[in-house]
């Protein structure tokens, strides 16, 4: 599975950065979402799963 | 539907100072999208209280934050007696769509991510300690509002601005007549007018002369005019201390009506951040909102909502779904209590959350760990609750250890 995430969508919210921290970050100089690993582990699927539940802006999605 | 189906404004009587009135309960089940008549024309508009209908609404722009019509849920003396559009003022981006909110939005979202928040931390916890260490050493019964939720975010916000914070009691008074309910629409006018003409002369000051705060790097920002300045300033300003002051207050006296659930967080620390979702969506402060007006016709939920026509959604309500959150009466502060909306959904979601939730975290544990006997002052009966404000908390809160 991989995450894929919309850089014009976000409002960098923060939500993902702060529910995935493995997953996400946030750009210095203006807060939008960078991927930090699109490619998901069994590991990490339940924790992708509610970072895109809570995303304001629905700006990321699963596929795969 | 009959008329008598449909609510005059938003309920605002409560069965106890925590949950919000129980026929918000009763719509919610039998009614999730509503109708509901605003003030003052007696507009007929919609009322949003399922949680996931309300995210719904959240996240489309088609329900607009700029094409906003001054009306309100409450018949109350704040409101003009007719209704007019007004110009949004400049910078104000809580009141704009995308693309004007979002050029503005993004000035500002580089500093309030999780990450620059979190190295906040340490002086959030300094903050904290100063007023613990002042508040420790006043008479009792001691206001934990004046001396600790309201100074507490006031100076956070002041210090990240570059506001002088001797200017408190100045901004704090008139965000205080700006929320009342029954403070006249001129005044009302005149204070938000203060406070901007106060951020605009500050930032005159720091063009000539910056200093390491987020005012003085939006002074170098040659695509802003000092109109937009003073806008986005004020906003931050208000947001930043008004609504994690009420958190604080009125969170303060949950944990202190609910002592089993004070006894777990000072027990199991590490339960903190969980226990602040919980208090967010427990308490909703934002009871009154927020408020959208559709620029097209649309269909939700089997309703056809047409163009101008106000949609207001309940963050009570929604955060007391029980399709959502189960047993959503019960303040459990080991519940994941993720996905509510006090902080809204959407493009407009609280840009300051980051922010808050670390105030709050540190906040309530120094306080849980300073007073391991903290109490009330008065009959909870007695604590003066914030019904008559734009955003519900205490007005006061006397505490003794």
């Amino acid at each position: 599975m991989r995450i894929h995430a919309d850089r014009e969508v976000c409002v960098a919210a923060g939500m993902c950065a702060l529910t995935a921290p493995d997953l996400f970050d946030q750009d210095e100089d203006d807060g939008r979402v960078i991927v930090l690993r699109s490619d998901l582990t069994d590991h990490d699927v339940e924790a992708a799963h509610e970072a895109v539940e809570l995303c304001p802006s629905g700006a990321l999605r699963i596929t795969g | 539907m009959s008329t008598v189906d449909v609510p005059r404004g938003v309920p605002l009587d409560r069965p106890n100072p925590f949950d919000p009135s129980t026929s918000l309960a009763e719509i919610r089940a039998t009614r999730p999208v509503s109708r509901m008549i605003f003030f003052p024309d007696e507009h007929l508009g919609w009322f949003v209280t399922d949680h996931g209908l309300a995210r719904q609404v959240l996240a489309d722009t088609r329900f607009s934050s700029a094409s906003l019509t001054p009306r309100s849920p409450v018949d109350a003396p704040f409101l003009f007696n007719k209704v007019q559009k007004v110009p949004v003022d400049p910078g104000t981006f809580i009141r704009m769509d995308p693309p004007d909110h979002t050029r503005l939005r993004r000035k500002l979202t580089g500093v309030f991510t999780v990450r620059r928040m979190n190295e906040l931390e340490d002086r959030v916890s300094q903050i904290v300690d100063l007023h613990l260490d002042a508040m420790e050493s006043q008479p009792r019964p001691v206001d934990l509002v004046k001396h600790f939720a309201l100074p507490i975010p006031s100076m956070v916000i002041c210090e990240l601005l570059g506001v002088p914070y001797e200017e408190r009691e100045q901004f704090e008074a008139r965000t205080r007549h700006m929320f009342s309910l029954s403070t006249k629409p001129e005044d009302r006018l005149s204070h938000m007018k203060a406070i901007q003409g106060f951020i605009a002369a500050l930032a005159v000051g720091k063009r000539s002369d910056p200093a390491d705060d987020l005012l003085s790097d939006l002074t170098r920002d040659e695509d802003l005019t000092d109109d937009e300045l003073a806008g986005m300033g004020f906003l931050l300003l208000v947001a930043g201390h008004e609504t994690t002051a009420n958190m604080l207050g009125l969170g303060t006296f949950a944990l202190l009506e609910h002592p089993e659930q004070a006894a777990l967080l000072r027990s199991e620390p590490e339960l903190m951040p969980k226990a602040v979702e919980e208090l967010l969506r427990y308490l909703s402060v934002i009871h009154l909102g927020p408020r959208r007006e559709a620029i097209e016709d649309i269909e939700l939920a089997g309703h056809h909502i047409k163009k101008g026509e106000q949609v207001l959604i309940s963050v009570p309500a929604a955060n007391r779904d029980p399709a959502k959150f189960d047993d959503p009466d019960v303040l459990d502060v080991t519940r994941n209590a993720t996905g509510h909306l006090a902080f809204g959904h959407g493009v407009h979601q609280c840009l300051g959350q980051q922010l808050a939730r670390i105030e709050m975290r540190t906040a309530f544990d120094a306080l849980l760990r300073r007073f391991p006997t903290l109490r009330l002052a008065v009959p909870a009966e007695e604590v003066p609750l914030r019904t008559d404000m734009g955003i519900y908390g205490v007005h006061s809160l006397p505490v003794t250890w």
